[in-house]
This record gives C-alpha cells, structure tokens and sequence, in this order.
C-alpha cells in the first residue's frame, strides 16, 4: 500500500472539480476577449465535389457586422492545416472535395453576425463525380499511398490446410463522431512579437507549427495556451487547426483579437470523425479450437485528405491479432480516398476497428464450431512469459481455469505477427478471473434457458478480451518535456507538455511529482500547457499522457530534490542518500525541516530550484514499411462481460449488465483510471450500437447534431455495471510502475456488439453477421437472417 | 434588431439588461452578464449542457429567449453554491468523480438538484431518465448517478 496521502496512487479527484462543479472552469469559449474582437464563421461547400467557377460574396460583405472576407484568393500562398501531407489549404483553392469543406472565411462583430453573412455566398459548382463509399474507392483506384499495405507471417495455405472449420465473411464497421461536448474553438491576440493562440487542442506544439507556417513567422513568436478542453477523444488532435490558423490570420491582418467556435452542426459537417471501414475476412482452426490461418482485408474510408490516416490504418493492423497468437496470418489494408469528411484521431486510433474484426472472426468461428466463445479465445491467448509474471499476483488473482489451455505454450515467449515478443500477457488469468467473478458460465446457461421460454425479447452474453499496444507508432513522438519550479516559499509550479481534456492528467502529473517531494498532490499548482514553457511536445493522444509526462515531469522533480539533497548533505555532513523528503518535512541528520524552509536556504545558498525534465520511451523500434519490430513498449490488457436483451419483434436492445477487469499496472489514480474505464466502455459500446453515420447520396452528412446522431445517453448505461482494476504493476519501468489507460478499454464496448450477436443466435441456426452500428434496425434485419438462413 | 430593456432576477439578485428579441437566454448569460458556466453544447435543447431553471421550471437556455427572463426568477450553476459552501450536490460530484471534462457537469447539477426539489428519494431508473436529456460523453454515467443518489440520501439526512 502507499503511504503518502496525496501522492501516487491516491484516488484524487480531478483537480479541476472544484471548479467544474461551480461552473467557473474557464474554457476558450468562456475567456473574455477585448470589446474589439472579431468572430469568425466558414462558409462552406454544399457539394461533395465540384470545381469553384464562380464566387459572388458581394451579399456577404455587405451583410450587417461583417468587417472582413477572405477566400483562397487573398493569399500569395494558401495556409496549409493539415497534420503531416501539406494536403488540406484553410480554404477550398478552387476545388471542393467533400460537402462541409471551408470555402471562405468570414470574420464579424459577432458569432452570429459571422455565421448569418457566411450563408449568403452565391457560389457556381461546376460538380465532378464524387466518390463517397469504399468501393467506389476502389473501382477508381482513389487511395492514399500507391496500393495496399500487407504484413503477413507463416504460410496461408500450410494454415488452411490444417484447419478443420473455416469460416468467411465481410462486415461493415460504421465511423463515430467525437461529440467531444466543448466544440473546436479557438482565439487568437496579436502582440507585438507574433500573436498568442488560445486553442482546444490536443496538440499545441502543431498549432504553433501552423500558425508560425501561415503568417510566415518563426515558431518562436506564436505563443500556444492550452488550459482545458471539454473533451476531445482525438478529435482535437488535428481538426482544431484550421480555426486557430483562422484566427492567427484575421489577427494578423486586422491588428484585433479574433475567436472562432464551430457551432454543433458545423463541427459535425466539417471536421473528421473515426473511420468506417469493411472488413473481409477468412480464418479456420483445428479441431482444438486454435486458429491455423487468418487473412483479414481492412477497406479504411479515409475521407479527402490524407491527414493522420496511415497510422489509424497501421494500428488497426497491428491490432488485427488483438489477443491471441496467430501462426499464419495475412492483413492487407486499403486507404481510401473519398470525397467525405477526412476521416481522423479517435479514441484507439484503428486499434478498434482491428480488434473488432478479430473478435468477429472468433464469434463467427465459435458459431460454425458450436463451441462457446471463450473456448476458442482460450486456446489462442499469447501465452504468459516462461515462468509467469515477474510480478507477484494480485491477491485473489485464481489460477488459469481448467479450461485455459494456453498454460500448455509455456515455454516460449510468443511473438506478434509484426515481431514483437509478447512477454506482458495476461489474458489467460485476468479472463479466467473475470468469468468467475461475474458467474459468466453459469448465467450463459441460465440464459440459454429465459431464451428457451421467451419467444418475443431474446437475452444474450459475450466477453471481448482486449490486448493494446502502448506507444506512438511514429517512434519519434515518443518525447516529453516538463519544467517545475520550487519558489522560496516552497510552493511548487508545474508545466508539463500534456494537455487536460477531461482525463485528469494534470492530477496523475501532480501526483508524481508530490510523491518526489514528499508533498501532497494539492501543493503542486498545475498550470496550462504553454509552449512558452515546454517546446517541441507531441500531441496527447495515443493514452500516452501519463506515461510520457508523468516521467518528464518526475525528471525535473529528481533533479531539483537532488540538489535540495546535496545542500542539506553538504551544510549537516551527511551523505546525500540520507536525506528524505516525506509529509510535508524533508529529514536529515535526525532532523526535520519544512520543505519550505529546505527551500528558502537553498534559494539563499544560491543553487537552482528549477529544472527542465525529459524523457524518451525507451526500447522501442519500428520499421513500418516492413511491418516489422517493436513498436509499443508494453501492452494493456483487459476484459469486459456485457449482457444484452433484444426485442426481436422490433430490434430494439438494451445493455442490461456489464463487467470489466481492467489493467492499469500500478494504478496512479483509481479513481481517474476507473472513470477512464468506464467512460471509454460506453463510449466503445455507442460507437458499435447507437451512434450511427449517414452520409446521403450526394454525400450529405445527415446525421449531423444530437438529434439525429445518438451517443449513450445515462439511460443508457449498463443497469448493472461492475468495474474492477488489475494491479499486477507495469513490467516495464513507466512512471509509479502504471500503465495507460485512455484508449485501451475502449475496446471493451465490444462486448455489447458480440452479445448482441449471441442474443440474435437464439432466433435461428445461421451465423447473425451483424454489422457495426447494430442498431435497432440492423438488429432487426439480422432476426430476418437468422431465422430464414 | 432593436434592443429591449429586460428586468429579472437571477440567482437571487435583481438583473437588468438588454437584449434583441431573438437572443437565446443562453447567449445573454454568458455574452452579456459574465455567466459562462452554462455551455452551449448542441444549440438545439438535445444536451442539456446550457440546463438552467426558469422559475423553477427546468428549462435548456438555448431554446429560451431573453426576453422570457422578464419578471422571471432564473438560476443557474452559479447560484447553487452558497458563497464557499458548496450545494450537496456539487460536493457529491467532486467526491464520487462523477464528472471529467467538465462541460456537462453545470447542467447535470442544475437538472439533478431540479429532480431532487421534486422528488427527495428517486430510484436509480428515476435518475437515470430525468437526466437523460443531459449528455455527457467522458463518465460513461455511472459516477453520476451514484453521486446524485448520494447528495439526495445526505440531503434526506440519512448520512
């Protein structure tokens, strides 16, 4: 158990509740601009593809408030806005290529000034064909990159050969919408070197790399703050740019402060959102259960522009295994290019969208075998390193059942089909555990049972096991830099390169570094993330916040209590090794002193009380042409147990339990990491149930506000809804021994997709194939197929 | 569009402003009165994250006008605290972790304490459909309604 109140592993509260709760946390939206600021709207296109021939915005510029017009044409060189290709110019520059995309900008006395003069463009389309689906795609051969990536092991046809089922199928997987419930909103001043941005972003470094590019400025003059986000799910990782460019461009050429927020229906129309995809498959295994061969094609709809759409598909690819060794295996991945939103950072990042196409493959193979599910998981897991966990188990931890097989691998350390040993596994015990807590077989049967006398409402139970890599892809992005300082009252002011959207991030980072000063979490005062502080940090994303951070930032801690240390060593001659910094006290030589005291004589004795920290992710390598190395540098695992009944009459369902076992290592926070658990189950769970896309065809996004477009609601939430943390530690050395836990349950939600399959197999005898969102229709329409084969 | 002069009280203090006639209450709130702790989530009364009261009535600030708060009593979040006390509620939602971004949070306390006016001892589905026209996409919910059954079993005086 921890000792220190306060510090590591505490179960603190956001540190912003306070705040929250009284409703004075400020976001962009809420900060006062000067009298004088400017509002900006984009007018955007109404087609999904079209050359501009002409562009009357005479009515716009005339229009009430209006005090400036921008299109393409008013620059010598258009802003570029996009994260990595150079493909996405702030405004159409003759061309539109997809419906929502910005086509002039306009900037007003007032939010509503600007959004009521951009509908008054009289804009000439001459339309081109659009390409809106993924086989439209590929019949025009309209994809990022020269052809499909493929990663393969083993020999396909040696693996077929000795699999005694095999099963085929394709299965469409619907996109999802961030709904992050703050908007993308951004503000920009200008100031006398450059101009400041405040931004809802997720990644202010780019910002600052965007704005500084567009107003052709060294980085060094635009200054990035980023206090807090209301949510962003990694829809703030790159979407936000082309409002704080925006902003930045209007400030520049005004000389006046200017903000702009997309209104709700705008967000939805404009910016990227998941990627849908289809998936094809074909896999078999032996009489045992154990999958001999799989090949697995991704069709990933990327939307116009390429934005960080190659790493989503790479990580579904490297995700397509999810938690089990498969010998022979085969993924190849189409990125499609279409005339639709580009398709951007969600949550799991692809990593989803594999996963739920290998948990596919298992229900589909558990059909076609008659055997239950989990059997076929378990005799695939990666099996546990030789020897088992280095760590020692967590109390009540049982054995592998009798029915895990995956024991009998012990031996060899399993590798991926991209090379990388797995020697973090644990989905054979956390599993075993987790069906026996929540009485899985037995209520399976019991189930089986209510089905067999109720002919209308259908129940059904399924557990989704998730393994997920934890690090960028991009090997580089693995950096962090933090700066704390120690002021001679002995408070304690900390800068980190992370961003605050909600995930608590700031508390973990502050809890690290209290735990270094043996202080309390509620002494360290957390500040915005500034790039005037931290330079050069990479984006929050990829859950990798607390990992990257949290180190960073205990490296400047260290340093500074080193020479705390080494001053009290020197002025008691003791070693330096003596000395402890514990509750509020640091203790040398029988002695105890304040921190704040300890503080005041090092300022006095003139020795530095602030340091920079760093840190870089240690072992990892990746060749992504090749598709071979080392990509993460550990993996989270997880569990969850979902319950479903649906009406077979009308399709519609309801989540009436769910259980999950979740590994965050050596928890920093529980009370964090459970909320993060939580939230990403219903969060995955929408994406494969309610949350439902429709793009019309002329490529119109229908379903784009609340009213149309369905995230869980609390009426939604598991009736019954159990969460509890494995904390076996880290077997890699991250900060307090945790792991990262933004995306990695996500992947749970699952469970409520392949319940609802198992559900649906009480109606009839052949395979449900359901597809993602399995809404109420979708849920209907599968009843149909069920039943009539 | 010419302004009107609107008389109200808010969170117990008389209020005057001005404001057109098609201005949403929300937009008054946080443009002209400094009151931003009502968000502007959807816009469309789907989100619930601008809920605020209307003389006790639990209303989404964005579908009602300015004008409306003539003679009206309005409360929003930043009544609920009395001066440093915070309102059980709010203490509820800090201690369970019943909120993560916090966008949400106003108008889920302002809809919860409506509900808990209305009916001290909801059950859990009670809860759970009173404050379904407040989204919030971080919890997962969960936090939530054990943090509103909580403040209501404290304000019952059961704890």
């Amino acid at each position: 158990m921890r000792k220190q109140a306060g510090a590591l592993g505490a179960a603190l509260p956001h540190d912003s509740a306070p705040l929250h709760v009284t409703g004075r946390a400020p976001y962009v939206d809420d900060l006062k601009l000067p009298g004088d600021a400017l509002h900006l709207a984009f007018g955007l296109s109404t087609v999904a593809h079209a050359e501009i021939e002409a562009l009357d915005l005479s009515a716009v510029r005339a229009a009430p408030g209006v005090v400036l017009v921008l299109t393409a044409q008013d620059f010598d060189h258009v802003p570029d806005v996009s994260p990595v290709a150079g493909d996405e110019p702030l405004l159409a520059d003759g061309t539109v290529h997809y419906l929502g995309q910005a086509v002039f900008l306009v900037a007003a006395t007032s939010h509503l000034a600007a959004r009521k003069a951009a509908r008054l463009a009289k804009v000439t389309y001459r339309e081109r064909p659009a390409i809106l689906t993924v086989e439209e795609a590929l019949a025009a051969g309209s994809r990022f990159e020269t052809g499909p990536i493929t990663w393969a092991r083993g020999d396909l046809s040696t693996g077929f050969a000795a699999a005694k089922t095999v099963v085929e199928g394709e299965m469409e997987v619907g996109g999802q919408e961030h709904f992050y419930l703050e908007g993308q909103v951004a503000a920009a001043i200008p100031t006398e070197d450059g101009v400041q941005v405040m931004a809802s972003t997720q990644h202010p470094t780019e910002i600052q790399h965007k704005v500084a590019h567009a107003l052709h400025l060294p980085m060094a003059a635009v200054r990035v703050e980023m206090r807090r986000m209301g949510g962003g799910f990694g829809g703030k990782e790159s979407q936000g740019n082309a409002l704080a460019v925006a902003c930045a461009v209007v400030a520049s050429r005004t000389g006046r402060p200017a903000k702009m927020r997309y209104d709700r229906d705008d967000d939805m129309m404009i910016t990227g959102k998941r990627h849908d995809l289809k998936i094809r498959y074909r896999a078999g295994c032996d009489a045992q259960g154990r999958i001999t061969a799989m090949e697995v094609v991704h069709l990933m709809r990327c939307g116009w522009s390429q934005d960080l759409s190659l790493a989503v598909a790479d990580r579904a690819m490297l995700h397509a295994d999810n938690a089990y060794f498969i010998p022979n295996i085969r993924i190849e991945s189409h990125r499609l290019k279409t005339n639709t939103q580009s398709a951007t950072a969600y949550r799991g990042f692809g990593g989803p969208q594999g996963i739920v196409g290998m948990e596919r493959i298992i229900d589909h193979l558990a059909h076609a075998t008659g055997r239950d599910p989990v059997a076929i998981m378990q005799a695939n897991f990666y099996a546990e390193r030789p020897g088992g966990s280095p760590a020692k188990a967590s109390p009540g931890v049982s054995p592998p059942g009798p029915q895990d097989i995956s024991a009998k691998l012990k031996g060899e350390v399993q590798t991926t089909q991209y090379g990388m040993e797995v020697e973090d596994s644990v989905s054979g015990r956390l599993v075993g555990k987790l069906l026996a807590d929540c009485d899985y077989h037995a209520r399976k049967a019991a189930i089986a049972e209510w089905n067999a006398g109720s002919p209308v409402l259908k129940r059904g139970i399924a557990v989704t096991p998730v393994k997920f890599g934890i690090s960028f892809t991009l090997t580089f992005l693995n950096q962090a830099g933090a700066l704390v300082h120690v002021y001679q009252d002995g408070s304690v002011h900390l800068s980190h390169g992370g961003t605050e959207m909600g995930q608590g991030l700031n508390q973990k980072v502050a809890q690290v570094v209290a735990e270094v000063f043996g202080l309390s979490a509620r002494d360290i005062q957390i500040t915005a993330a500034d790039t005037g502080k931290v330079p050069n940090t990479s984006a929050t994303a990829a859950s990798s916040g607390s990992d990257l951070n949290g180190k960073a930032a205990e490296a400047a801690a260290l340093t500074i209590r080193a020479r705390m240390a080494e001053f009290l060593a020197g002025k008691y001659g003791v070693a330096a090794d003596t000395v402890r910094f514990k509750g509020g006290e640091v203790l040398v030589a029988g002695e105890s002193h304040a921190f704040a005291r300890v503080a005041e004589w090092v300022w006095q004795a003139r020795i530095s009380l602030s340091s920079t920290g760093f840190y870089a992710t240690p072992k990892i390598t990746w060749d992504r042409v090749r598709g071979q190395g080392r990509p993460f540098l550990y993996f989270a695992y997880g569990a969850a147990v979902t319950e479903v009944v649906i009406d077979t009459l009308t399709g519609e369902n309801r989540i009436l339990r769910t259980d999950i076992l979740h590994d965050c290592g050596r928890s920093l926070n529980p009370a964090l990491d459970i909320g993060q658990v939580e939230g990403a189950y219903v969060q995955g769970a929408g994406w494969l149930t309610t949350e439902e896309l429709v793009w019309d065809a002329k490529g119109r996004l229908a379903t784009h506000a609340p009213s149309t477009y369905k995230i869980p609601a609390v009426s939604d939430r598991p009736a019954i809804f159990n969460v509890a943390l494995w904390t076996e530690p880290n077997q890699e050395d991250t900060v307090g021994k945790s792991k990262a836990v933004g995306e990695p349950p996500f992947n749970l939600g699952i469970s409520a997709l392949m319940a609802l399959s198992h559900a649906l197999s009480f109606c009839g005898t052949a395979y449900p194939a359901l597809d993602a969102p399995a809404t109420a229709e979708r849920v209907l329409m599968a009843v149909e197929r069920v039943r009539h084969g | 569009m010419k302004s009107i002069q609107v008389s109200t009280t808010i969170n117990g203090d008389p209020v005057e402003f001005l404001c057109t006639p098609d201005e949403p209450l929300l937009d008054v709130l946080r443009n002209r009165l400094g009151l931003t702790g009502a968000k502007e989530g959807c816009g469309t009364g789907d989100c619930g994250a601008c809920s605020v009261t209307v003389n006790g009535r639990l209303v989404c600030s964005c579908l009602v006008l300015g004008v409306e708060a003539e003679g009206a009593q309005i409360e929003t979040i930043e009544g609920m605290a009395q001066g440093e006390t915070l309102h059980p509620l709010q203490r509820h939602f800090i201690e369970k972790a019943a909120l993560q971004c916090g966008v949400c949070t106003p108008g889920i306390l302002v809809a919860a304490k409506s509900l808990l006016e209305k009916n001290a001892s909801p059950t859990d589905e009670e809860v759970r459909y009173w404050l379904a026209g407040n989204l919030c996409r971080c919890t997962g919910y969960d936090k939530i309604i054990e943090a509103v059954q909580s403040a209501a079993a404290e304000m019952r005086g059961e704890v």
